[in-house]
């Protein structure tokens, strides 16, 4: 007997997401209105282990595939896999985290099965058995509640949005292992690999995130060699001044943001850029460093938890969301903050 | 070549929403090409001035959508068409992306379809896989270059701005491709440009027009509101030093715990 609850855990090279287990206890929460249990999807190439560790982080049961079709993610055969399981045991609703694969993966699955996705959501509730999600829409600038009235409803939730419940290594679960959906030959893509995999905490899933903005570049007592010219010249300071953003994320394990302004001045990669056009986050505690707070800006990230601005210029208007606030120049501050923060942490 | 890219109306990033009576509202800040739309018109011309043959972007939406088609003809489209009927306005993703693979279909013999990573009014940011998965084609998302194409060959090669990097994914066309802000600076419409959409005819075609039926929407929208006001307390640091300064907000930042 199948669950009307689906989680979908994501996994990168054999390894759980985090926020997938945030997906399993707010699919428990479901379960718990809906009826029956939660039953997890694990697809990957090697991922026996994460469908066990699935089973102690709350779910019942376990439908899993090893397959080399699936070792990187693909969205074409991952759909027909999860599609597939769907059309076969019916579930009510299916939970994805909100990645660049899950977003994909449930849209794709929605179209197999006729059905909506509610991306990006921040709170769920059961109203006459349907969910009734709640998400941010205009960049955060507003919530909306969203409802899907055919089965499955497909909902992504935001990443780090529910609370992660405690692993338990006593609880038990069905394991059933299932065939993949297609193979190699009907698949259109081939992944080649990675490049600039930078190894650094990914903005997503960061507690803590240091951002810099415009004011990275503007350091007069910083001299550039002569042979640069002035554009150049700016994004060399910037690279100093990034440095010490790097630094500071360094010992608080936190990862490196930018507002678009850093961005479009080519300071720092497009990745790295938080805002309505860029990744939206909500961290535990994110600091603004040179960051004046556009609107589009303030939509990225006015969801964390805790904010900490320091900037030059006493009428920025991020200093409105913040819970401490310097006036003050980065390039002085940040020095001797990264050096109390590492003695105080390395004590 | 031939390549459609498909574009939407938005409020511009800078307006500021609020929900008046139940409705959304965003007084008389300006309606915009969807800013990561215009990167897609990029790419799009990009590729046609490499490998030749014509760009035609549509859009779905009302009568005003034709200000995001016009933009597009401006950066250099070579044509336009809206699809539209009565209550387009509430399809959700998965009509959109039916109603968007029959028009492509209706164009015929179409090499690729370029959107934009997401749309910044509903934030959804499936249509692009929904699109590609309705025409059976395969969907390169997130993309931030595209390194090889080979139309002479139908291959593509691409890389994709994902959590662990940059991915390289390899495939053949016909194909959606969408794509991330690093894939390439959208121009300025030019002065000729300019003048050359403002005096185009937009066809319309409508859902009969496509042959496609009117599915109704399954996802619906019953409330929107205006986030709940942050009540934060600000406390401004001060000190008679750099290293004092940084000695207090160290301080303060252990005692958030979330470290």
């Amino acid at each position: 007997m199948a669950n009307k609850v689906w989680v979908y855990i994501e996994q990168f090279n054999g390894e759980a997401i985090p926020s997938s287990w945030e997906a399993i206890g707010a699919a428990g929460m479901l379960a718990d209105q809906i009826g029956e249990g939660v039953t997890a999807i694990v697809a990957g190439s090697q991922i026996t282990e994460v469908a066990n560790q699935a089973v102690r982080y709350g779910a019942d049961q376990v439908y899993y595939c090893n397959d080399e079709t699936l070792k990187e993610f693909r969205a074409e055969p991952f759909a027909s896999l999860v599609s597939g399981l769907a059309i076969e045991h019916q579930p009510e609703v299916i939970l994805f985290p909100t990645t660049s694969r899950g977003r994909e993966l449930a849209g794709m699955v929605a179209v197999d099965l006729k059905t909506g996705v509610l991306p990006d959501v921040t709170a769920l509730e059961v109203q006459n058995g349907n969910v009734v999600a709640t998400r941010p829409v205009y960049g955060g600038k507003l919530l909306s509640k969203a409802i899907c009235s055919a089965r499955p409803q497909l909902i992504t939730l935001r990443v780090r949005s529910f609370p992660t419940p405690e692993a338990d290594d006593s609880r038990t679960g069905n394991l059933n292992e299932v065939q993949a959906a297609v193979s190699e030959g009907d698949i259109a893509t081939q992944v080649v690999g990675y490049t600039e995999s930078s190894g650094a905490v990914s903005l997503n899933d960061a507690a803590v995130i240091v951002s810099g903005g415009r004011g990275v570049s503007n350091n007069p007592s910083l001299e550039p060699p002569a042979d640069m010219d002035e554009n150049e010249a700016e994004i060399w300071r910037a690279q100093q001044g990034f440095k010490l953003i790097g630094d500071l994320a360094e010992v608080l394990g936190a990862a490196v943001g930018a507002s678009r302004a850093a961005v479009d001045a080519g300071y720092v990669p497009y990745d790295n850029q938080v805002g309505q056009t860029g990744k939206v986050v909500s961290p535990d505690m994110y600091i603004a460093c040179g960051i004046s707070g556009a609107i589009q800006h303030q939509a990225g990230m006015r969801t964390s938890k805790v904010i900490v601005v320091i900037n030059k210029d006493p009428e920025a208007p991020i200093f409105k969301l913040a819970r401490f606030g310097v006036v003050g120049d980065l390039f002085d501050i940040l020095p001797p903050l990264t050096e109390s923060l590492k003695n105080r942490l390395s004590s | 070549m031939k390549i459609v890219v498909c574009v939407k109306q938005v409020p511009d990033t800078a307006a500021k929403v609020v929900v008046e009576d139940g409705q959304v509202t965003w007084g008389d800040a300006p309606l915009v090409i969807n800013p990561w739309d215009e990167y897609a018109v990029e790419t799009a011309l990009l590729q046609q001035e490499a490998h030749g043959g014509d760009v035609t972007v549509i859009s779905v939406g009302g009568e005003e959508a034709k200000e995001a088609l016009k933009h597009a003809l401006a950066m250099g489209c070579g044509s336009a068409i809206l699809i539209s009927e009565p209550g387009i306005e509430k399809a959700d993703s998965l009509v959109t992306s039916h109603v968007l693979a029959a028009a492509i279909q209706k164009i015929v013999d179409v090499d690729m379809a370029f959107f934009g990573r997401q749309a910044i009014d509903g934030d959804v940011g499936v249509t692009a896989a929904q699109t590609a998965r309705v025409l059976g084609w395969p969907a390169f998302t997130l993309v931030s270059a595209i390194s090889e194409l080979d139309p002479g060959n139908n291959s593509i090669r691409v890389e994709r701005s994902v959590e662990e990097g940059r991915q390289v994914v390899e495939g053949r066309l016909p194909a959606v491709v969408s794509v991330v802000k690093d894939i390439a600076e959208p121009r300025y419409p030019s002065f000729m440009g300019i003048r050359k959409a403002s005096r185009a005819e937009i066809p319309v075609w409508s859902l009969a027009d496509l042959g496609a039926g009117v599915s109704e929407p399954v996802v619906t929208w019953p409330e929107i509101t205006s986030p709940p006001k942050q009540e934060v307390v600000t406390e401004m640091i001060s000190g008679d030093s750099s290293s004092d300064i940084a000695e207090q907000l160290a301080e303060k930042i252990l005692e958030e715990k979330v470290l």
